[in-house]
């Protein structure tokens, strides 16, 4: 009795689901939603956990479209697993494709199929054998392909062709799970070439696609298969009709496809294997028809095979040929790989994508995201030292209206670019400026510490960067980058942008509040960050000797940021204090211009540290020895120190001026290299000490400059200058003073002096007089000029400045 | 999501890949196989059917879902029917209500892939007559057998519509007829 309900509900199988997703769809609220999926899965379960009953297969359903709705439903594994053990086809369809969405190797229970899976592998019918031949290449773990490999094998060469193709697939899903494996379906894979049935032959290209990708063997092997193929190729391209496998015109364009790419595996870095397809590109290239995609999509793959196997040059030719057609495509779709193609060729064939330029640059304007990107990527790689002009405008216009997730790749590119090819330094200087004002939040950290090098090392555009640099400043404080450059140069060439005269900008009157009350801004906006205010607070304390009046208003600011809450703010203005307080002498030297940087590969700057020269900027001013690595800068220290205390010895409690300053960089990020440039500079903007000859001869000069550091120190200055028209070498300097006064030479900064006064010796002396008495130097100066050497001595009674 | 900076893979088909599982985005690429996932939506965001050809845990997959419907669902009307995503290409095609999304390998060839989602919309609609979403919905057991005789692996496996729809119809009558065998009252 009870069986004949239940067989009117088999009658109609899906009743009992669709009843259920009637219902579910009819909740109008989520929380209904859940309600009634709550009710049915506990129906679920009841039924699971009765004996057998007709519904079983409906159950499951109902449970597997739970599960696609996103609920939990792992309580159905086991069902599953009873289900595929089942005798009935129904009951196994549906088991099956639960363990598919279910289980996956992870799962423990998915152990427990494999013995219906052999089992069923065997099974006479071919449908039961489908289903375990779908399941295993589904979500077979790396064990049951072990374990079942053989079984895959068997199928692969005695069966009928529906299950050939399938065990073709799962032996795929085998070989990727074990590669090990490869081994043992390379005999079936060969000898399924000559089948005629499509599936077959698709799955055993894919399966031999696999096994050639996986070693290098296989590939030497299946090579000799590569007339084979190029014969069914063949027959597909030129052959008649063929109306269960054609689509718009192409027959199987999906076995052409596999086809192609096989061969392109086969043919790569290989003359022999290339040769014999050539003709059949060629023909596939001419002959298919490029209306539809399906047409374009053997083409599209007939063009990768030929740009990557050694084709003859009159068949690139026509593949880039191809490709310049897809760019005019009036399909976004086509313009898109078209692109993605060209960037695969755009090292090797640089010069066949070249003429196509214009037509990518157009792409950058499409509307569609994907488009842009893809022109992005070949704009930027299509950059030469020819075209940099206009493809540098392309990008700057693209820059400023581009997507933002495009933005970072298109800034970093643009600089790339600009570092690489730069007609002109101004040039290069206002593409970065450019970048910086439209997208400088979005270019990478090494920006900064590089921008401020070019434009240390470009003297002559100093006046023009900073001018150019504060007007950016003044319209827009947000963008980080910007305005921490902004900044650096405000402090370095602070004198030049208040002189006002610039010949490439218009003239614009700035005095120094304005430019104070612009770093103030900066400095105590919200948008700022502590970076980005360090680099203010710095700038502003360079000022102070670059300015005349206003230089107690930084000496407020300063003191107001001592008590700042940001710990490194804090420091620097508590440091700085310490500056205009104790070593107010010192703080001219200490915030010199900046000599010229040398690069380093990193772009970092705390580098090298041995055998940097000091370049002169401007050769009249006289400079002090200060460099910038990091080794050095502890020299740096001492040679301060030495010049404060009266002793040579080392620094055992340094002042926090000098000391923290400098070692301050100790910290390894490039902030603190930052703080390092900032700090140590090269020139002296006061007007120089009058220096005076002491020895002459020949245009051969010697000067000494003498500057008073303390009650009993001082510092001497010897500088060598050739003014004769031949070259002098082996320049050097010994000193001798009175018994009770302590000299220390530093080394000298070369020992060369060209002819003409192309550059300078300087040779610094520390002298110490604690005693006070009557101070006499004798100097003796050594040279080879022409050949021969000069030795003399003079002695100095007095010194200027003293 | 998008990742921004790195997105940008160079593609340069190697000769031999590197053997082993990559993990460049955490599980979604544990296999390599040409098509990593399918996925079917309602424009209101509503998953119609789901299948994955690689092993992924539920939370990942949970995830790939969410970035896909973000995705698709955000793309405005004439756009091109390809997107980059983490290492793969998603591949998209609208069919009336439903949106039919692919996850595709980064070597393979996108205008393919769209040839395949069209194969499989012209195989539901043979088997189901004018299919719309709603037959979707309520036979999805269906439409998971017609993809499985369509798909394996993530390669393809039938090429011809004709042998895919022989094979339904004779699995479906295996199925009535092992039913009604099953069923038939024993007297």
């Amino acid at each position: 009795m009870l069986q004949h309900s239940y067989t009117h509900t088999a009658m109609s199988p899906s009743v009992p689901l669709q009843e259920m997703i009637r219902a579910i769809r009819s909740a109008r609220t989520q929380c209904e939603e859940r309600g009634v999926i709550q009710r049915e899965c506990a129906a679920i379960r009841a039924q699971f956990r009765q004996a057998d009953n007709g519904g079983r297969s409906h159950n499951l359903a109902k449970l597997l479209y739970v599960h696609m709705l996103g609920y939990p439903a792992h309580f159905g594994q086991m069902e599953c697993v009873r289900m595929i053990a089942s005798s009935r086809y129904s009951e196994k369809r549906v088991g099956y494709l639960g363990a598919m969405m279910l289980l996956d190797e992870k799962q423990d229970a998915s152990l427990l199929i494999t013995n219906s899976i052999k089992n069923d592998l065997s099974h006479s019918n071919q449908y039961v054998q489908s289903l375990a031949l779908c399941t295993l290449a589904c979500m077979g773990s790396a064990e049951m392909c072990r374990d079942l490999a053989p079984e895959i094998d068997r199928l692969l060469r005695a069966s009928n062709s529906y299950i050939k193709k399938k065990a073709a697939l799962c032996a795929v899903h085998i070989v990727r799970k074990v590669h090990e494996l490869g081994e043992l379906f390379a005999p079936a894979a060969r000898s399924l070439l000559s089948e005629k049935n499509h599936g077959v032959l698709h799955g055993a290209v894919v399966l031999i696609t696999e096994l050639c990708e996986r070693s290098s063997e296989s590939l030497e092997r299946f090579r000799k298969t590569v007339p084979d193929l190029v014969q069914i190729m063949k027959g597909l391209v030129i052959s008649g009709y063929s109306p269960e496998h054609d689509v718009a015109g192409i027959s199987d364009p999906f076995l052409q496809v596999r086809l192609l790419r096989l061969l392109r595996i086969l043919g790569r870095n290989n003359e022999t294997a290339s040769d014999a397809m050539n003709d059949l590109l060629a023909q596939v290239a001419t002959n298919t028809d490029s209306t539809k995609t399906v047409g374009n999509a053997v083409l599209y793959e007939t063009v990768l095979t030929v740009l990557d196997i050694k084709s003859e040059s009159g068949l690139r030719v026509l593949a880039v040929n191809i490709l310049g057609r897809f760019l005019l495509n009036n399909d976004r779709n086509i313009r898109y790989i078209a692109m993605t193609s060209l960037q695969k060729i755009v090292g090797t064939d640089h010069n066949a994508v070249q003429r196509h330029r214009g037509t990518i640059v157009d792409c950058l304007k499409d509307q569609d995201a994907s488009v842009k990107r893809r022109a992005l990527d070949l704009s930027l790689a299509l950059v030469s030292a020819s075209n940099i002009r206009s493809m540098m405008k392309e990008l700057l216009l693209f820059l400023s209206s581009c997507p933002p997730e495009l933005r970072s790749q298109a800034a970093n590119g643009i600089f790339t670019a600009a570092e690489r090819y730069a007609p002109s330094k101004r040039w290069h200087i206002d593409t970065i400026l450019h970048v910086l004002i439209t997208a400088g939040g979005d270019v990478r950290d090494e920006t900064v510490p590089n921008l401020i090098q070019l434009i240390t090392n470009t003297s002559e555009l100093h006046c023009y960067t900073v001018h150019k640099l504060y007007r950016a400043l003044l319209s827009d404080i947000s963008q980080q980058s910007l305005v921490q450059v902004a900044c650096w140069c405000i402090g370095e060439y602070g004198d030049l942008l208040l002189r006002g005269d610039c010949q490439e900008v218009e003239p614009m009157q700035v005095c120094e509040d304005d430019v104070l009350d612009a770093l103030e801004t900066v400095l105590q906006s919200h948008m700022s960050s502590t970076a980005t205010r360090g680099f203010a607070l710095t700038a502003t304390m360079k000022l102070s000797t670059r300015i005349t009046d206003n230089v107690d208003r930084i000496r407020s600011i300063v003191s107001i940021y001592g008590s700042c809450i940001d710990l490194e703010l804090q420091q620097r203005a508590v440091e700085y204090n310490a500056l205009f307080k104790k070593y107010d002498h010192m703080r001219a030297a200490v915030l010199e211009r900046m000599p010229v940087i040398e690069r380093n590969s990193s772009g970092l700057i705390n580098g090298d540290p041995t055998g940097e020269p000091v370049k002169e900027v401007q050769p009249s001013k006289v400079k002090t020895e200060v460099s910038l690595p990091l080794p050095q800068a502890a020299d740096q220290t001492c040679d301060l120190l030495d010049l404060l205390s009266s002793s040579e010895q080392q620094p055992q409690s340094p002042p926090a001026a000098g000391s923290s300053i400098l070692t301050q960089p100790l910290g390894t990020d490039c902030s603190a290299g930052r703080d390092l440039l900032d700090l140590l500079g090269g020139l002296e903007p006061t007007p120089p000490p009058t220096a005076v000859t002491v020895y002459e001869k020949d245009g051969v000069t010697l000067t000494i400059v003498c500057e008073k550091q303390s009650d009993s120190a001082m510092t001497v200055t010897l500088t060598g200058f050739n003014s004769s028209d031949c070259d002098v070498s082996s320049f050097t300097l010994q000193a001798a003073v009175p018994k009770s006064v302590q000299l220390h030479m530093k080394a000298p900064s070369g020992d060369s002096l060209p002819a003409g006064g192309a550059a300078k010796v300087t040779q610094v002396v520390l002298l110490n007089n604690p005693n006070k008495v009557n101070l006499k130097m004798r100097i003796r100066v050594s040279y080879s000029c022409r050949g021969s050497t000069v030795q003399e001595t003079v002695q100095v009674d007095s010194f200027p400045g003293l | 999501m998008i990742s921004g900076k790195s997105n940008n893979v160079s593609i340069s088909s190697q000769l031999l890949m590197s053997l082993g599982p990559h993990s460049d985005c955490g599980c979604v690429r544990s296999q390599r196989t040409m098509i990593h996932f399918i996925l079917l939506f309602s424009r209101q965001g509503k998953l119609r059917l789901q299948k994955w050809y690689t092993t992924i845990a539920d939370r990942e997959k949970k995830k790939v879902i969410r970035d896909m419907l973000m995705l698709v669902l955000a793309r405005p009307p004439r756009s091109s029917n390809f997107i980059q995503w983490r290492d793969l290409k998603i591949v998209y095609k609208r069919y009336a209500s439903l949106y039919f999304c692919a996850g595709l390998e980064n070597q393979d060839n996108e205008l393919l892939a769209l040839e395949v989602l069209h194969r499989y919309v012209e195989l539901l609609d043979k088997y189901f007559g004018n299919v719309c979403e709603l037959d979707i919905i309520f036979n999805f057991e269906k439409a998971y057998f017609i993809l499985d005789e369509f798909l394996m692996g993530g390669e393809v496996l039938e090429t011809s519509k004709v042998a895919v729809g022989g094979c339904l119809e004779d699995a479906d009558t295996l199925q009535e007829t092992m039913d009604e065998y099953m069923n038939k009252p024993a007297y």
